[in-house]
């Protein structure tokens, strides 16, 4: 970006500068004689021209909109519109979080984003035995339709666009939303929203799987395939390195085992004969919002370059929006503390503004009561204040992407791209990422990155404020969100009631013709739809499921 | 003479993925010389108490973060106790509200690690009370 005549003159005054700086760190030295980013990128005293001079601009960086979409994915970014404030809730029981979401839309959230207990998550009725003390806790219970019409009852489904974090049974709940605004006479061209719908991260660090790899692929290529058809504006799946990195990764382990997913995913949609601009235009992604704040916004830079290329040169693709990495983000839970929970706001703030920095489509801001408990209505308020903030009050989003072109970030940017493609190319060799994660290696990394994080927590290398430096004593917080331990009991009874009422025949009927469907090769959504639509529970439909595809056990990585 | 190991069995009770901290417990555990034996994930109360007369361990070590610690603990305890095996000593951790935690230990759990626990606080409470 620089003549050479520049550069020279820049290279003869940075070497007398090093010089007399080491003349004067030999006397006083600096705080540490390293640094480093959280993912153990050295960083260097001071960043210059010299530390790009190679930087094509129109190649690493081009313009917002534009490949490779380092600098964005829309040419306006913020000054068009805001990203979508998104606040992932739900606890106990369907007519609770109905509530919570109308309070959340009335306080300016702008999208919704569904919290599922574990056992909706893993496939299970409230009243299987498996599900006992889980029933409402980490999110809403959902058995069958009728719960998921109580969701958003009073809520146009035609004017929010919803995000579900749901996995393994995700094609039940995409089925039992589309009969919900059916009924709201909203036809499924018109409804907005995501789906989760990754399976692979949740056997690399999530949990909540059901099925072996094969039919959960399959699975999830029959979403791809069904909803370009009939749902043309729903992001078919968010390819998750959110809880990749909560499980203990570093930044460029996030981004490498994204993507590498995400490769996965476009390779199965292509064997199962899908066409690359058909479905890759809603594949959207998620990623965490940590505590190093430049090397956090510089990958997410990164991550749009890298994806952009992989669409482009790897599969083809021509559409400009199969390149663009579109994402969601939320701040980290994992950096949350449960001393002096008032600093949390801080680390929030500072992780939102990373995100917003790197771009992002849509965020979610943690609460600060999150290490003890779900959020209290008051910390939730708190949280999403924190967004609207940034975007109304800091001036940060009134130009796109402020931090280019920043020597540093532009250097971290391409440092974590080519560390994040030197594990792409290690997991390719090994087969990819269902092999890779079956034969645990990429478990196995998660776990010693967090393992090495504790241990520089506990020495001290780390520093945590309140938690390892200036801790001071405490009196336990108050106004914890509770969650009534009745919730599963009337779960049940309404699970109860709605079989009761139910057509059973036509029950039966439409799960012997998904049993079929499952052990053939159709299209597995339109006998998922019918069924929901007579009231099948979704423990009805997994367990079918699960006879025919089976039940996935996890690899022994310890 | 060498001492004994210390044999524990570390275990995620219920429906929980959350296996950061129990992993780098095993590891801590581990370094410090125990035998450590994980269960992995959506471990029954009956299955965690089985496996862990089958394993003859010393210690149970428990994680949840999902809330629902207030069913699983004192459910493996009441397990154990059927199965005349009280004298494993049985900790837990995970996000669990300090208002729980009498109750908790009511039931038998010995001791709660919370967020923010240092593993050495985990080591030393093991070393110290382990029979």
């Amino acid at each position: 970006m620089y003549d050479a005549k520049k550069l020279k003159e820049i290279e003869e005054a940075s070497a007398g500068w090093a010089e007399k700086t080491a003349a004067l760190v030999a006397k006083r030295p600096e705080r540490k004689e390293t640094f480093q980013t959280l993912s153990e990128i050295p960083l260097e005293r001071l960043y210059t021209p010299l530390s790009e001079s190679d930087l094509d601009y129109m190649e690493g960086l081009g313009f917002p909109g534009s490949y490779p979409y380092t600098r964005g994915v829309q040419p306006t970014m913020y000054r068009g519109r805001f990203w979508t404030m998104r606040q992932y809730a739900g606890f106990a029981t369907a007519e609770e979080s109905n509530k919570r979401y109308k309070y959340l839309l009335e306080q300016g959230q702008t999208g919704l984003s569904i919290a599922f207990d574990l056992p909706t998550q893993i496939g299970y009725d409230s009243d299987h035995p498996l599900a006992q003390g889980e029933v409402g806790k980490v999110g809403v219970a959902i058995d069958s339709l009728m719960d998921v019409e109580t969701l958003f009852d009073g809520i146009p489904l035609d004017r929010v666009s919803t995000s579900m974090t749901i996995n393994a049974p995700a094609a039940v709940l995409l089925a039992m939303y589309v009969e919900t605004a059916a009924k709201q006479g909203v036809p499924s061209e018109r409804l907005k929203g995501t789906i989760q719908n990754d399976i692979l991260k949740e056997y690399a660090a999530r949990g909540t799987y059901i099925f072996p790899p094969t039919p959960s692929m399959r699975v999830i290529t029959d979403i791809f395939s069904f909803c370009s058809q009939h749902i043309p504006t729903w992001n078919t799946i968010s390819i998750s390195g959110y809880h990749i990195r909560e499980a203990g990764s570093t930044a460029v382990q996030e981004v490498a085992f994204t993507l590498a997913n995400g490769i996965a995913y476009v390779e199965a949609a292509l064997q199962a004969g899908l066409k690359v601009d058909d479905f890759a235009p809603r594949l959207s992604f998620f990623f965490n919002a940590h505590m190093d704040f430049f090397e956090e916004s510089a990958k997410f830079r990164a991550a749009r370059r890298l994806w952009a290329r992989i669409m482009k040169e790897r599969f083809g693709a021509k559409s400009p929006k199969s390149l663009m990495l579109r994402f969601h983000t939320q701040t980290a839970g994992c950096t949350l503390t449960a001393q002096q929970p008032h600093n949390n706001v801080i680390r929030v703030t500072l992780q939102a503004l990373s995100a917003v920095l790197g771009g992002t489509q849509s965020l979610h801001t943690n609460s600060m009561d999150e290490a003890f408990s779900l959020p209290s209505e008051e910390a939730v308020q708190i949280a999403l204040r924190t967004q609207q903030v940034v975007a109304y009050e800091s001036g940060v989003a009134n130009t796109v992407d402020p931090l280019g072109g920043s020597f540093l970030v532009e250097r971290l940017t391409d440092e974590i791209e080519q560390r994040a493609q030197a594990y792409l190319d290690q997991i390719d060799e090994n087969g990819g990422a269902v092999a890779a994660i079956e034969q645990g290696f990429i478990q196995k990394e998660i776990q010693e990155s967090a393992y090495a994080y504790q241990r520089a927590v506990e020495s001290g290398d780390q520093v945590v404020v309140g938690l390892n430096k200036f801790q001071q004593e405490e009196a336990p917080p108050r106004n914890l969100l509770r969650v009534d331990p009745a919730v599963g009991e009337s779960q049940v009874t309404k699970l109860n009631q709605v079989k009761a009422r139910r057509d059973g025949a036509a029950v039966v009927s439409a799960l012997e013709k998904l049993k079929n469907c499952a052990q053939g090769t159709d299209n597995l959504m339109p006998h998922i739809i019918a069924a929901v639509r007579c009231y099948a529970s979704l423990g009805e439909i997994c367990d079918i499921l699960r006879g025919v595809f089976g039940e996935y056990r996890a690899v022994s990585t310890l | 003479m060498t001492k004994k190991k210390i044999r524990v069995l570390a275990a995620k009770p219920g429906l929980d993925g959350h296996d950061r901290g129990i992993k780098v417990i095993c590891y801590a555990l581990r370094d410090a010389g125990m035998e450590v034996i994980y269960t992995g994930l959506r471990q029954t109360p009956e299955q965690i108490v089985h496996a862990a007369i089958q394993e003859g361990v010393d210690v149970i070590a428990m994680s949840v973060l999902s809330g629902a610690h207030d069913y699983l603990f004192p459910r493996v305890m009441e397990l154990l106790e059927e199965a005349g095996a009280s004298d494993i000593l049985v900790i837990g951790g995970g996000i669990i509200p300090e208002e729980d935690i009498p109750g908790l230990k009511k039931a038998g759990i010995r001791a709660i690690f919370g967020p923010g626990t240092p593993t050495s606080a985990t080591v030393r409470f093991i070393e110290e009370n382990v029979r």
